[in-house]
């Protein structure tokens, strides 16, 4: 392997790296928040410092590389999608530090759990968690079929988000003591949902690299392409 | 360290390097960019004391190669440039067969008996990644390689008396694409075990292969630091200019 090519693999091995961390954040974020577990919630808060520095080492070694190598083709979309993947990723670990302090929140602690049963948090967890997963083996296997997947899984975390509007609309109003919780609750689940964008929003970076095609904008589906 | 302190050089009344001063770590890829005639070429021939060789030429300030100043009337400059060996932009092997370009140093330098040059060779021609091909064709003549063998086999040839320190005047500069690449991945892999200076027009080739880039320009060295520094965030306009392509 040439020296540039091992730059970029030193990368894509960077990338890797701070994808599995935000993973472990959010699958840590479940299950504090299943738990109300204070201790697990504290603990995500202190490590997304690693996020955020991942966040700025790659920058500046896609930087790097791109005033170095110039690169071109497919090697500058690959740079230019690493950057905006780790820029997303970030995000994401800003959403899962979010729930931590959620959990923190004292407000937070008076819901009742047949609410958070009808809500699916714990479905859009998982399936958030998968999305992310599957994005990973998307960029590590350059697979863009595996994309379509987790662009569906975004449609079905929207649908539970609105659903959630609905569900809170209908009870809040018959259970006052808890409007504060609940209207927390509601932003909660809006991080989640916008976490599934950022999912969606890896995808279009992927097929960007590996097929250079740009699906931002366009409502245009992977299973279309 | 090799160590450039305020030189200055003239050809003729033509002060053509203005108070250099420049200091490269060993085992480091240093290239040396800038606009045709800017003295690039000039200045890495101070190292090797290439310029002697040219008419009404002089030079003040001091080259220091490991602690001795080469420019001191006590260095035997036939053994100063078997400890820094060069390679030109023309690829320009010897009239002779691959073998006996790469065994020529080392027999006009009595280095080895029969068998230790065929064995340093075979190391050379290793060293400068070309073994695997001429392997089968050491008696053939050295014409017969293509354009980027060639100048991979003056490489072996530098290297086969143990320099410490390889200068590379555009060494790829006439080569095709492919074997460009061949160069610089060769480069790349030397900087483990020599130090190496390399003049070249292409930016993106100093950009891709050196730890260090001196920006050149009328004779003055107007820049020199980390290439990565320079390429991302050059200190002075005249370099941002030109690595920009809006010099001139």
């Amino acid at each position: 392997m040439k020296h540039t090519e091992r730059e970029m693999q030193s990368l894509k091995e960077e990338v890797n790296q701070m994808w599995k961390l935000v993973i472990s954040q959010l699958e840590k974020a479940r299950q504090a928040f299943i738990d109300n577990d204070i201790e697990l919630a504290l603990e995500i808060m202190s490590r997304e410092k690693r996020v955020d520095a991942f966040e700025l080492k790659i920058d500046s070694d896609c930087e790097n590389y791109i005033a170095l190598y110039s690169p071109v083709a497919i090697d500058l979309r690959l740079t230019l999608s690493l950057i905006k993947i780790s820029n997303t990723l970030e995000r994401i670990g800003d959403f899962a530090s979010g729930v931590a302090r959620h959990i923190l929140d004292d407000d937070c602690n008076k819901v009742e759990p047949k609410l958070i049963e009808e809500l699916q948090i714990e479905k859009m967890f998982d399936m958030l968690i998968g999305m992310l997963s599957d994005g990973f083996v998307a960029l590590e296997s350059e697979n863009t079929k595996i994309s379509g997947k987790i662009l569906a899984k975004d449609d079905e975390v929207d649908k539970i988000y609105h659903n959630s509007i609905n569900i809170l609309s209908d009870y809040l109003p018959k259970n006052p003591a808890q409007i504060r919780c609940g209207l927390k609750l509601l932003l909660l689940i809006r991080k989640l949902e916008r976490i599934g964008d950022h999912c969606s929003n890896i995808v279009e970076e992927i097929v960007f690299y590996v097929d250079a095609k740009v699906l931002k904008h366009s409502g245009q589906k992977i299973s279309k392409i | 360290m090799i160590e450039a302190k305020n030189i200055n050089f003239y050809y003729g009344d033509f002060h053509a390097l203005k108070n250099i001063n420049m200091a490269m770590d060993i085992n480091t890829v240093t290239a040396f960019i800038g606009p045709s005639g800017c003295g690039k070429s000039t200045f890495l021939r101070i190292f090797n004391r290439m310029n002697d060789l040219i008419d009404k030429t002089r030079i003040t300030g001091e080259c220091i190669v490991d602690g001795e100043n080469i420019y001191d009337k006590s260095i035997q400059v036939d053994e100063l440039r078997k400890k820094i060996g060069m390679v030109f932009q023309k690829p320009n092997p010897f009239p002779k067969s691959i073998f006996e370009n790469v065994a020529y140093g080392l027999r006009v330098n009595d280095m080895g008996d029969n068998k230790m040059i065929a064995q340093r060779v075979e190391e050379s021609l290793k060293d400068a990644a070309l073994w695997d091909e001429v392997k089968d064709k050491l008696k053939k003549s050295a014409f017969e390689l293509s354009g980027g063998q060639q100048q991979r086999l003056c490489i072996a040839r530098a290297l086969a008396i143990s320099p410490s320190i390889l200068l590379m005047d555009e060494p790829a500069s006439s080569l095709d694409p492919i074997s460009t690449s061949k160069i610089e991945e060769l480069i790349h892999n030397l900087k483990k075990d020599y130090t190496i200076v390399i003049v070249t027009h292409n930016m993106q080739q100093a950009a891709r292969i050196s730890d260090m880039t001196g920006f050149f320009m009328m004779g003055e060295l107007v820049e020199f630091s980390e290439t990565k520094k320079m390429f991302l965030n050059p200190e002075k306009d005249e370099t941002q200019n030109y690595i920009t392509g809006r010099f001139g």
